[in-house]
């Protein structure tokens, strides 16, 4: 079992997600994470999909997501050099004079930025892979967390590769 | 410029179609008034399943794409069996529906359903047309897409200011292109040559061919393939047809209920070569056991179906027909298969398909009897359950596209819709539909049709006065109790003479051939009630869960 990301090109259609997200589904395939949005072409999206499970069954999602007319190009990047990133926004308890510093401090170790100061919260804004965002979230734990909004990871190859694959 | 409605009717014509079935509504009113006067013919069906079960039935006859219209909301509802079925077994179809105007959508109005969201897990693809402007195109890709690669049905939702509006005459067919979708027809040349020599390596090769060989028009190419390597040939539900049942290489169906001979071939053989077939349950028994010394050459059309199943040691994605005429032009030489071929021809006298001819009216003599009088020379539709399997088992079916039956879905009430849509598509052939007293209930109501139009479909009906093939299963693994399963007599002859419709009931052995032959040779509808032995069980029989080899009943009497 592995997680594999998959980078899904597919037209920019209205119910485009939701046959994808209908086919994972109804086949019993977990998403652990989904992120959409435009990319370079106007009339197309990418959907960037992490997946679980075995080989052939990770084989079994990638064909039947390309029997889906509306998907124009299926790539599982996992073993290929790729960057990943998600976005966090992190509402956490800091009351001034008690652990506002020291979540300041942690914001600061995680480069995270702190978007917004409340009267008893931060909200701190924090990009890299997910695990760095799991991490940081199992640290802010203790002083509270309000609220955990996240992207879903999106992932592009090294160098100039692309998905689209020219 | 011209109205939607306009538009549609002369893309239906243009994509060749001459033959759709619907029943009309509200929101397709706009959509009817153009047919009043359209060249195109309409049959006006009871129900809306009927219409989509017609055209299925019309695609497997003809080869060509079914077409059924629907009103909006409960219309397009009722449709939706007859497309899960048609997606099962990969039909062409497609389905029109009306929807409330485009400014309504959304707003809970009246007879509105989301219908492509309904439809989308039993759909190849569907599209809600938004602009009277695309009518035009969006017909043409639904028929490419029903009509190519794996078939299957493809659903356009109408608004009803989409088919009133006024759009530009869209000039001559345009060909369609599609950027996702791109279906490979021919095969891979290296894996061809590695299939070539894996057989020319096999001793005990079986061929196990489904309704893909049906779909791509490939029966003569499998024949030809089979008689040059002396391959047998195994058939699933879908594939019977492929092959004449009397040809000596034909091992009959597999599976379930399939011949206790090509199960055992499978179970035997060093090499499986399924053509057009999926791995389905209901064929491979339990999944591990299956052909498990054989290695395995898997060509399909859908990349998808490829190791689904069963792990394969050689894909070959493509079409059917276009691989085996790639696969026939290299064949070299001949393997002597004569030891194989006699073990096989050893297990047939063995373990025989026998018909009880014992003067008992059982549902087997019947369908031997029919299979006699027509010599193979007719279209053949059934229901589902014990009728279905029993038909399977016992008509003898000579040419690909006469045996029509629900097989993915298993859809009961398929049958007498299935019936008229294959009398449109082959007028020249006698077409019957072989039910059970259950499941002739579920679309009973088609007799208004085959009376409207004078269509004559031979009903044939095996009444047990119970849900046969769930009766069978109580009576084998729930300790007979009969729960729900039992079913009133019906008067089947009184209703058909109720709509106009001829019948006869038959209850003794000896009046079977008599009563078929009535049917034949009368022109229009007929309706044959055949009170049959109650408790008659559909052997050979696969319980669930075993290995194929492990069959009950169906041994040497």
């Amino acid at each position: 079992m592995k997680v594999h990301t998959l980078s899904v090109l597919v037209e920019n259609k209205s119910g485009v997600l939701s046959r994808v997200a209908g086919m994972f589904s109804r086949r019993g395939f977990n998403i652990e994470s989904l992120a959409v949005g435009t990319c370079e072409v106007p009339e197309m999206s990418r959907i960037t999909i992490t997946v679980h499970g075995d080989d052939t069954r990770i084989e079994q999602v990638k064909k039947q997501l390309n029997k889906l007319i509306d998907v124009i190009k299926v790539s599982d990047i996992t073993y290929h050099e790729h960057v990943r990133r998600e976005l966090a926004l992190i509402k956490v308890v800091a009351n001034p004079g008690s652990s506002r510093a020291e979540v300041m401090q942690i914001a600061d170790t995680f480069r995270a930025q702190i978007i917004d100061v409340g009267a008893k919260t931060l909200i701190l804004q924090v990009v890299g892979p997910p695990e760095k965002i799991d991490a940081l979230e199992k640290l802010l734990r203790q002083y509270g967390v309000k609220e955990l909004v996240r992207t879903g990871m999106i992932a592009a190859l090294r160098g100039s590769k692309t998905t689209a694959g020219d | 410029m011209k109205t939607g409605a306009k538009i549609l009717i002369e893309g239906l014509l243009r994509q060749g179609v001459t033959t759709i079935f619907g029943y009309p509504g509200g929101v397709v009113l706009p959509i009817y008034d153009e047919l009043y006067d359209s060249p195109l013919r309409h049959i006006l069906v009871r129900h809306e399943q009927a219409a989509a079960h017609a055209a299925d039935g019309y695609a497997r006859a003809s080869g060509r794409t079914g077409v059924c219209l629907a009103t909006s909301g409960p219309g397009a509802c009722n449709l939706v069996t007859g497309i899960a079925t048609a997606y099962m077994d990969s039909i062409p179809m497609v389905a029109l529906t009306g929807q409330v105007p485009t400014a309504l959508l959304g707003n809970d109005a009246f007879q509105e359903s989301d219908i492509t969201g309904i439809t989308m897990p039993v759909t190849k693809h569907n599209y809600l047309v938004k602009r009277a402007e695309d009518i035009d195109t969006v017909l043409a890709e639904a028929f490419h897409i029903a009509g190519t690669g794996r078939q299957g049905p493809v659903l356009v939702d109408l608004p009803k200011d989409v088919v009133t509006n006024e759009a530009p005459d869209p000039g001559p067919l345009k060909e369609v292109s599609l950027r996702g979708y791109n279906p490979t027809f021919k095969g891979h040349l290296r894996q061809i040559e590695k299939a070539i020599s894996m057989i020319a390596e096999a001793e005990r090769p079986v061929i196990y061919a489904g309704g893909g060989v049906i779909a791509s028009d490939a029966s003569p190419e499998l024949i030809r393939f089979a008689e040059m390597t002396g391959i047998p040939v195994t058939t699933t539900l879908m594939g019977i047809g492929a092959i004449p049942c009397d040809h000596p290489l034909n091992l009959g169906m597999l599976g379930m209920h399939g011949t206790r001979y090509a199960n055992y071939a499978i179970t035997e053989c060093d090499l499986l070569i399924a053509i057009g077939a999926r791995f389905d349950d209901r064929v491979t028994g339990r999944i591990q056991s299956f052909a498990p010394n054989a290695r395995i050459i898997h060509i399909d059309i859908d990349p998808a179906e490829i190791g689904k199943n069963k792990v394969v040691d050689l894909p070959i994605v493509g079409d059917s027909r276009q691989v085996m005429i790639c696969m026939l032009d290299r064949l070299t030489g001949t393997t002597d298969r004569s030891v194989w071929n006699e073990k096989i021809s050893h297990w047939k006298v063995q373990y025989p398909m026998a018909c009880p001819e014992d003067g008992v009216l059982r549902p087997q003599l019947v369908i031997k009897t029919l299979s006699d009088l027509l010599d193979g020379e007719g279209i053949i539709v059934s229901e589902v359950g014990q009728n279905q399997m029993w038909t399977a088992q016992q008509f003898c079916f000579k040419h690909p596209r006469t045996w029509i039956t629900s097989g993915g879905l298993g859809t009961m009430g398929y049958g007498l819709p299935a019936a008229m849509g294959a009398h449109f598509a082959r007028p020249d052939l006698p077409v019957f539909d072989i039910a059970g007293d259950g499941s002739i209930q579920m679309n009973i109501q088609e007799f208004g049709t085959i009376v409207q139009y004078d269509i004559p479909v031979k009903v044939v009906i095996l009444n047990n006065m119970y849900l046969g093939m769930v009766r069978q299963w109580q009576e084998l693994f729930y300790d007979r109790r009969y729960s729900y399963t039992e079913l009133p007599s019906v008067d089947f002859v009184g209703i058909a003479a109720a709509y106009g419709i001829d019948g006869m009931r038959v209850d003794s052995a000896d009046q079977v051939k008599e009563a078929l032959t009535a049917a034949i040779d009368t022109d229009g509808p007929f309706v044959l009630d055949f009170r049959v032995e109650r408790e008659e069980n559909v052997f050979p029989m696969v319980p669930a869960g075993a290995a194929i080899n492990e069959m009950i009943g169906g041994e040497k009497k």
